[in-house]
């Protein structure tokens, strides 16, 4: 097993699949020589060479709209949005365009394509660079929505976004990319669709996503030391929703939280919460709780970042206090 | 305008293909006129955008281009689609929302496509194909063929960000695109000159992505094909995009239910002297064609209009299972486990 950082694992992500598929092709700003400004693509360009990492204009119309147009003829681009933040500047294209060509055109084409992107908050960025917005697309459909919470699912989840026929948005998590951990070696795909049990636990199910994983399997920790044994779900895709793996949880512990990063209304907890009030109703011991920012912008100062995205801390206080 | 505007040498096709060229055009002419009855008896559901009077600028272009050649156009579509070789029949079908049309009902007027013959779809964002058609083109670069993408819109286009997202992008990267600005001096109901900086909204604009700028007579239908082959061998050769403005006019309001009572009626006189199957015809006589042979075109024209509109209108609607099918490849609609 490699160590590698959740950054490298993009990058390795990316290389396996267009080592294995000519089709496969990388475009967005500064990705080639630079390797993106997260140096989240290091060493494509030098492997790969500029017919297949493509620098583009800064132009995110462009550069979504170019992945849908090829990869409707027989490319398999991964189009690169810097930040999360900048797809309100091509939401045209995602939503309306790579989203729902194929249903409007009753099948007569696929758009395997995929748009990675630096989502999410915690690096005092400020409220245009932080945001977590997988909220965004799951509320669209036609999208497939991928948020993975380690390095091996970086990579995993990547590749078989890449092999994907549909339009897939990849959300790396951006306080994540220097996390390393141990990643399988030889190929490596995982399956869309499939949430993970991080942690088995019999009194509280914590349902996360991304950076939030870390939190709620550190909070988990503490929580046992107030004797709360937690389930964590790591739901790694939104878009397909596992909801047998959450139902399944939340049935064996008959509490369930979710932690989510994104500001209060209409973050994907209010949908999960629904469907497990719809769907497992007669499980629950209690109403499922959501810990999310509070919704407002994202502020920059350490201070008050800190205190709008849910901590270890604030995690543990409402599950104890829930549970007293 | 400081060039000198190409593509005004007309005549350059042979005379089979200016023959086809005129019977393409009375087919999408006849065609959208029996739309027009359908909407207004009713059966066109929510509305249809005629190109009526524009028909020269879709023919001429789609004589140039060949299978494997991709189109992509706007909601003002049955020109382009039609003049690809797509089915009557499953149009109209998808116009009267019928299981046989050309997307089984889900796409609507506005979406027409025909993937078979190269048409890779009408848009109805403004703009939002300008770029998805640079990245057609970008494809057919990359597996190094000689295919080009014709990339239609009108001339409100020109003001939307993606256009000059999409322009800039072909030209630095030398994509075979032609794109054909159709500029029939209206956006829906705004005169485009009174909302834009330059007095030819593409043409004025392509010197600022280093094009040549192409200004040509949309409703001659031989002007229009000597400028596409010349566009389009440029972009075969893998010498990059073109930009050609094309001036014409429709004859009818924006969308079906428009009236048009803001343009002038001298100008809208002006306009219907000019309309391009009249002027080919009188070409062509003039030229010596028998216009027996011309006479044969319109009248099978309409015959095969009929019979299509007719096996359109005895089609059955969709069944509802429809709805959850095709937004995966896989043809299902499922999002959860
Ligand atoms: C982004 C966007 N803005 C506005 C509209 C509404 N709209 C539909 S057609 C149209 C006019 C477009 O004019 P032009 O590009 O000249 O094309 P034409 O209809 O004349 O062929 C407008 C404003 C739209 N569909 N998309
Ligand atoms: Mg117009």
């Amino acid at each position: 097993m490699a160590e590698l950082t959740y950054r490298q694992a993009i990058a390795a992500g990316i290389a396996q699949e267009m080592g294995r598929d000519p089709s496969v092709v990388l475009l967005g700003e500064d990705v080639g020589a630079a390797a993106g400004v997260f140096k989240t693509y290091s060493g494509l360009y030098k492997q790969f060479g500029p017919t297949r990492v493509r620098d583009t204009p800064i132009s995110e119309e462009a550069i979504v709209g170019a992945a849908i147009g090829a990869a409707m003829t027989g490319l398999r681009p991964v189009a690169d949005i810097m930040f999360a933040d900048f797809l309100a500047t091509c939401w045209d294209m995602v939503a309306n365009q790579a989203a729902k060509t194929r249903y409007m055109l009753d099948g007569q084409v696929t758009l395997p394509l995929v748009i990675v992107t630096g989502n999410g908050g915690g690096l005092r960025f400020g409220a245009q660079h932080s945001q977590s917005l997988e909220n965004w697309a799951m509320a669209v459909p036609g999208l497939k929505v991928v948020a993975p919470s380690t390095p091996a699912d970086a990579f995993g989840l990547l590749a078989a976004s890449i092999r994907d026929p549909d339009p897939v948005l990849f959300f790396g998590h951006k306080a994540l990319y220097a996390v390393k951990a141990s990643v399988p070696d030889g190929e490596h795909v995982e399956a869309l669709g499939r949430a993970v049990i991080r942690r088995e636990g019999k009194d509280v199910t914590l349902l996360a996503l991304a950076a939030m994983v870390p939190r709620a399997l550190a909070a988990a920790e503490v929580l046992a030391e107030h004797g709360i044994d937690a389930t964590v779900v790591d739901l790694r895709t939104l878009v397909p929703l596992d909801t047998a793996t959450i139902f399944e949880a939340v049935s064996r512990t008959g509490v369930a939280f979710t932690v989510e990063e994104n500001p209060r209304l209409l973050g994907w907890g209010a949908e999960i919460a629904s469907l497990i009030a719809e769907e497992c109703f007669e499980a629950l011991d209690a109403p499922v709780v959501r810990i999310t920012a509070p919704h407002v912008p994202l502020p920059a100062a350490g201070v008050l970042e800190d205190s709008a995205i849910p901590s270890v801390e604030r995690i543990c206080a409402t599950v104890l206090e829930r549970c007293a | 305008m400081t060039s000198t505007p190409i593509g005004t040498t007309p005549g350059r096709a042979d005379q089979a293909t200016r023959v086809q060229m005129y019977e393409q055009m009375v087919h999408i002419r006849s065609f959208e006129k029996r739309v027009l009855a359908l909407f207004h008896q009713g059966l066109v559901p929510a509305t249809s955008h005629l190109s009526t009077g524009m028909e020269a600028i879709a023919v001429g272009v789609a004589a140039n281009l060949r299978p494997g050649d991709s189109t992509l156009c706007t909601y003002r579509g049955h020109a382009h689609v039609l003049a690809r070789g797509s089915s009557m029949e499953a149009m109209f079908a998808e116009l009267i929302g019928r299981a046989t049309g050309l997307l089984g009902g889900k796409g609507g007027s506005m979406h027409l496509a025909s993937a078979e013959h190269g048409a890779l779809g009408s848009y109805a964002i403004v703009g939002a194909h300008i770029p998805i058609a640079a990245g057609v083109a970008w494809s057919a670069q990359y597996r190094n063929t000689d295919q080009v993408v014709a990339c239609f819109f009108g001339d409100g286009a020109t003001n939307i960000g993606a256009f000059h997202e999409g322009l800039n992008l072909a030209a630095v990267w030398k994509l075979p695109v032609v794109f054909v600005c159709e500029n029939n001096r209206y956006m829906e109901y705004t005169p485009i000159g009174s909302v834009t900086a330059v007095a030819h909204p593409a043409a004025d604009r392509a010197r600022a992505y280093g094009l040549e700028p192409v200004l040509i007579d949309g409703n001659d239908a031989d002007v229009v094909f000597t400028a596409a082959a010349e566009a389009c061998s440029r972009a075969r050769a893998g010498d990059g995009p073109t930009l050609i403005e094309a001036e014409t006019y429709r004859h009818f309001g924006h969308s079906n239910s428009d009236p048009a009572k803001y343009r002038p009626e001298a100008e809208v006189e002006e306009w219907l002297e000019r309309d391009p199957i009249t002027i080919y015809r009188s070409r062509l006589l003039a030229e010596g064609l028998d216009e027996s042979v011309l006479t044969q075109i319109d009248v099978s024209a309409d015959d095969a209009v009929e019979q299509a509109a007719s096996a359109a209108l005895a089609a059955p609607v969709p069944t509802v299972d429809e709805i959850e099918k095709n937004v995966w490849a896989d043809g299902s609609g499922s999002w959860r486990s």
